[in-house]
């Protein structure tokens, strides 16, 4: 199967269009079967993948609008790999784990579209499909905000919808330029993501780029300070459009940078190394201490995300293998634990309503299950050791510290940070004197539960203590980026910068 | 004494005029039907219409490109073959309309069918010639029988909206006429190639120059009054919620065109000869008309107010295209109009479906916001389509407007007008805002008590035009390449 990117793109469409004639009494157990077929098809896809082949794979190019050089190209390395399989993971499971019972017919079927362009947006190798599926995830994240979400829904859909569009339309503008630069020099159309790595850009242009491509990026990730809309979409969605958000639509945008930025502009992203440093510190720290003094469970969790959404990008900066391997690798943990995370606020929030902190405390008498799961979660968030958020961190700190020693100094305060923030939750929540009424009632995880959060723990501490068949893969890609890179910089302080595996071992 | 004129009846070329013919027959016959028997249902005459338009839309693909006709008045190219093929097409979309399920005032007249066929005429007429005098009456036969059309809503509004159109319409063919004046006072003909070739020898006279720009402004204002360009756009809002919601569509998108076909004959020779002050007067005015126009939807309560705007809005992007004039600039505007108008034409035909006898919701508009609120729970599959015809509208991939979104900017920045680009992206986002209002009204929002059904004025015929105009938006990614080549052809073929 050549084409099972294609596959993986159209099965949840396919899927969502045949939804709407099933009944709605059925269509809980219907999503699950079709997700998990898909999480089985992104496993093929891994199966079927050659792990000593750094380049694209898999790839399919069929010309749409020749005129315009748009065409339907698709493919596959080490680092979206993994991304997809995340990606069709946490779909499933957040399906499984939902506790939605209204319109859950409409959820469904969103969910399905919202998988299927999330997935498009990593496997595109064409701009204008990437833009394509990039916007239209947008629409489906729109709805499940606005119609399940809290009292505020709204107006957080909104600011979230017209927040990254914005953005998306500056960075149209830059593929536009691009691909006018591209058809300038060769006298052909083309909107390929890999005719533009060959393209050599003056410096000058590069940071005009840089900067169209990082505001639509940027805004996505978030970075400081266009993170603003984060809490509120955060704060109104409902639990399975907080995990899908934190899980995998904030990855597009640190993909994107990987995808994008880095390759096609590694002058200018050598010069923005400082400047996005500091704001991805500014991220990591400012709100680390935001975290602390939330009194909402999950705005807790929220802020704790961007925070770690700071160190991915502190890694993708670092233009070595180390730094930018773990902040892939970060990437998936951060996905699957900060998912996880929203499950478990989720689930306390279907039984007593609230997340405020102040209504719980002593929870782990009465809910043991939970409290453990929760426990594991919040340790691999902070980045204990043997746990998958040690390992993307501490690659993403040693490899700035070839940087900044300084710097990393400061990002390592985010492990710090985020056990004091995460410790309280802990503290407040399942520990001290269980004296609220209403939290002696309280049930365990039923078996649903349980068994949705279940693998993810297995994730969390098999990838923690033996991470090697995931990284190696992104690590191939990693250093196949880093060498082109290298090769493509014109200005001698990028080549210095950019460390390639090849120096790396002369040097050792 | 005179010379008897000895013409021969080739020389003629005749063939350059059946398609106007074909119409104006057409609605004769249709005037003579009914002197006969004036019993007739209104179906006859919308498909009687169709058949005429179907007959005129062959006679111009069957044209030959780049002739003269009619002492050498008439003039084919390519822009006037591909503007008349969608002039017809948009007519034909829009006229089974008509065929709602409850009874409108204006369709029991055959003569609304005739007067149809009459403006179709004089649409054709304006793109196809480049003398400014049949310009101008090819102009004003299809704005006065628009005019018509538009008071036989009989409303109260619709007489303030189709006197409001006919004072600015006046108003506008007075500048063209002062304009015309001052071309032919410089170079002694009316004809725009002939002028092109007078003025590009008496471009360096000294004090001519001043001229020139005021002849250009004269016309400039003319169409900007036609293109509903800021600042002469304040009649439009006002004169759409007047016309029925299928004609303020069909106005939005059919008249533009035959207006945009002569600007680009006009301000091309302009811009052509050198006159950088028009093409900077144009791009200020379709910046201006972009941005102001959208602040000015986001404030509106009513969804045909807000289309209204959106539609100026959709205008001002494409004028500027039209001042980069490069062969991609042309090209953009005929993508970017045929693609917009299944869209819009689809996006007022939803709410022509919705459309009361009596206003139910609000004292003042016809559609407010509240109208659709909840939809989703009422008619899904309706507000699933109004939900794509917005999105596509305010320019989201993979739906038609993005992809002559998408080459107009790619245009802009071809040309070199980054800043533009940037611009029209910067504007596209403010538009996302009021489209996602309705959206949002429409799935987010709970369902206004005592509503039984939204779309009251469905009907088959109606479903049909709504489907065709949904599959022409959704799966505009797979005919883009072909249009976009015909397009390419048509109007690199004939010099533009």
């Amino acid at each position: 199967m050549e084409n099972i990117l294609s596959i993986l793109v159209f099965f949840p469409l396919i899927a969502g269009l045949l939804g709407f004639v099933i009944d709605k009494d059925s269509i809980r157990s219907y999503g699950i079967t079709v997700t998990t077929i898909e999480f089985f098809l992104s496993l093929w896809l891994w199966f079927s993948f050659d792990m000593n082949n750094a380049g694209m794979q898999f790839v399919e190019m069929l010309p749409i609008i020749p005129d315009m050089g748009i065409s339907y190209y698709l493919g596959a390395d080490g680092i979206s790999l993994f991304i997809i399989i995340m990606t069709t993971l946490m779909t499933l499971i957040g399906m499984a784990s939902m506790g939605e019972t209204k319109n859950i017919k409409n959820m469904i079927i969103s969910l399905l579209f919202l998988e299927m362009t999330m997935i498009g947006v990593f496997v595109s190798l064409d701009a204008i499909i990437f833009y394509l599926f990039w916007e239209l995830s947008l629409v489906p994240m729109l709805y499940i905000i606005g119609a399940w979400g809290g009292p505020l829904r709204i107006y957080a859909a909104i600011k979230f919808f017209l927040y990254t569009f914005t953005g998306s339309l500056i960075m149209l503008v830059g593929m536009l330029f691009v691909a006018y630069t591209y058809h300038d020099l060769t006298g052909v159309w083309s909107f390929a993501i890999t005719d533009w790595y060959a393209l050599v850009l003056p410096v000058e242009y590069q940071l005009w780029l840089f900067g169209a491509f990082f505001i639509g990026f940027a805004i996505k990730v978030p970075m400081f300070p266009f993170h603003t809309w984060i809490p509120y979409a955060h704060g109104q969605a409902p639990t399975i459009g907080s995990v899908i958000l934190a899980a995998v639509l904030l990855k597009m945008g640190t993909y994107g940078f990987v995808r994008f930025s880095l390759p096609m502009f590694p002058d200018a992203a050598v010069m923005a190394i400082t400047p996005i440093a500091i704001l991805s510190l500014i991220m990591v720290v400012y709100t680390a201490m935001i975290a602390y003094v939330q009194k909402d469970m999950k705005q807790v969790i929220a802020y704790s995300s961007v925070s770690h959404m700071g160190i991915i990008m502190l890694g993708l900066f670092a233009m070595n293998a180390e730094g930018l391997s773990g902040s892939v690798f970060q990437m998936l943990s951060h996905g699957i634990v900060s998912g996880a995370l929203f499950m478990l606020v989720g689930m306390i929030y279907e039984r007593r309503h609230t997340k405020q902190l102040s209504e719980f405390g002593g929870l782990a008498a009465v809910m043991p299950k939970y409290a453990i799961i929760f426990g594991i979660m919040l340790m691999a968030s902070v980045g204990l050791p043997l746990t998958i958020g040690f390992v993307g961190e501490f690659l993403v700190l040693l490899g700035f510290y070839k940087v900044s020693p300084i710097m990393t100094i400061i990002a390592g305060t985010s492990i710090i940070l985020g056990s004091v923030y995460m410790l309280r939750v802990m503290k407040l929540a399942f520990f001290g004197p269980l004296d609220n009424e209403e939290n002696k009632k309280l049930k365990d995880l039923n078996s649903r539960e349980t068994w949705s959060l279940i693998p993810l723990v297995a994730i969390v501490i098999w990838l923690g203590v033996y991470p090697k068949p995931v990284l190696e893969p992104i690590d191939n890609s990693v250093k196949a980026l880093l060498v082109f890179m290298d090769e493509k910089a014109i200005t001698q302080e990028a080549k210095d910068m950019i460390i390639t595996a090849k120096s790396n071992k002369e040097a050792k | 004494m005179l010379e008897p004129i000895n013409v021969s009846l080739e020389s003629l070329n005749l063939i350059t005029l059946t398609p106007m013919l074909i119409a104006i027959a057409g609605a004769l016959i249709i005037l003579v039907i009914d002197l006969i028997n004036n019993k007739l249902h209104k179906s006859l005459y919308v498909m009687l219409t169709i058949l005429i338009l179907f007959i005129d839309f062959g006679s111009v693909l069957g044209l030959n490109v780049n002739e003269r006709g009619f002492f050498d008045v008439m003039l084919i190219d390519g822009i006037s073959i591909i503007s008349q093929l969608m002039i017809i097409g948009g007519s034909m979309i829009f006229i089974p309309l008509a065929l709602t399920s409850k009874r409108f005032h204006e369709y029991s007249y055959p003569e609304f069918f005739a007067l149809f066929l009459f403006m179709i005429a004089g649409f054709q007429f304006m793109v196809a010639t480049d003398n400014l005098i049949l310009i101008f009456v090819g102009l004003e036969t299809a704005s006065l029988s628009l005019y018509t059309l538009i008071a036989l809503h009989n409303r109260a509004n619709s007489y303030e909206a189709a006197v409001k159109y006919f004072t600015m319409g006046a108003l506008a063919a007075a500048f063209f006429a002062m304009g015309s004046a001052v071309v032919y006072a410089l170079t002694g003909s009316v004809e725009l190639y002939k002028v092109a070739e007078v003025m590009a020898t008496r471009m360096n006279e000294t004090g001519l120059m001043i001229a020139i720009y005021g002849s250009s402004v004269l016309l400039l204002v003319a169409f900007a009054f036609k293109l509903s360009l800021f600042p002469f756009h304040t009649w439009a809002p006002d004169v759409y919620e007047g016309a029925s919601a299928p004609l303020a569509g069909y106005m939005s998108v059919v008249p533009k065109i035959a207006a945009f076909v002569v600007s680009i004959r006009i301000f091309g020779m302009y811009i052509d000869l050198g006159v950088e002050w028009i093409r900077i007067t144009i791009l200020v005015l379709a910046v201006i008309t972009m941005t102001l126009a959208n602040i000015m939807a986001l404030v509106q309560d009513d969804v045909k107010r807000m289309l209204a705007y959106s539609s100026i809005s959709h205008a001002g992007f494409i004028m500027a295209a039209l001042a980069l004039d490069t062969t991609e600039g042309n090209t953009s505007i005929f993508l970017y109009y045929a693609l917009f108008m299944f869209t819009n034409l689809g996006a007022f035909a939803m709410l022509w479906i919705s459309r009361h006898k009596t206003r139910r919701f609000n004292k003042r508009y016809d559609h407010p916001y509240e109208k659709f609120s909840g939809l989703i729970q009422i008619m899904p599959m309706g507000a699933v389509v109004m939900a794509i015809f917005m999105l596509s509208l305010a320019g989201v991939p993979p739906f038609s407007v993005f992809w002559g979104k998408i080459y107009v900017m790619q245009a802009a920045v071809n040309a070199g007008y980054v800043w533009l680009a940037v611009i029209m992206g910067l504007n596209s986002a403010i538009a996302a805002y009021y489209y996602l209002k309705l959206i949002v009204y429409m799935f987010l929002k709970d369902p206004e008590k005592n509503v039984d059904i939204v779309y009251y004025n469905m009907s088959k015929p109606l479903i049909v035009i709504i489907g065709f105009a949904t599959v022409a938006t959704v799966t505009a990614i797979f005919y883009v390449q072909p249009l976009l080549s015909y397009l390419y052809y048509m109007i690199s073929a004939s010099g533009y």
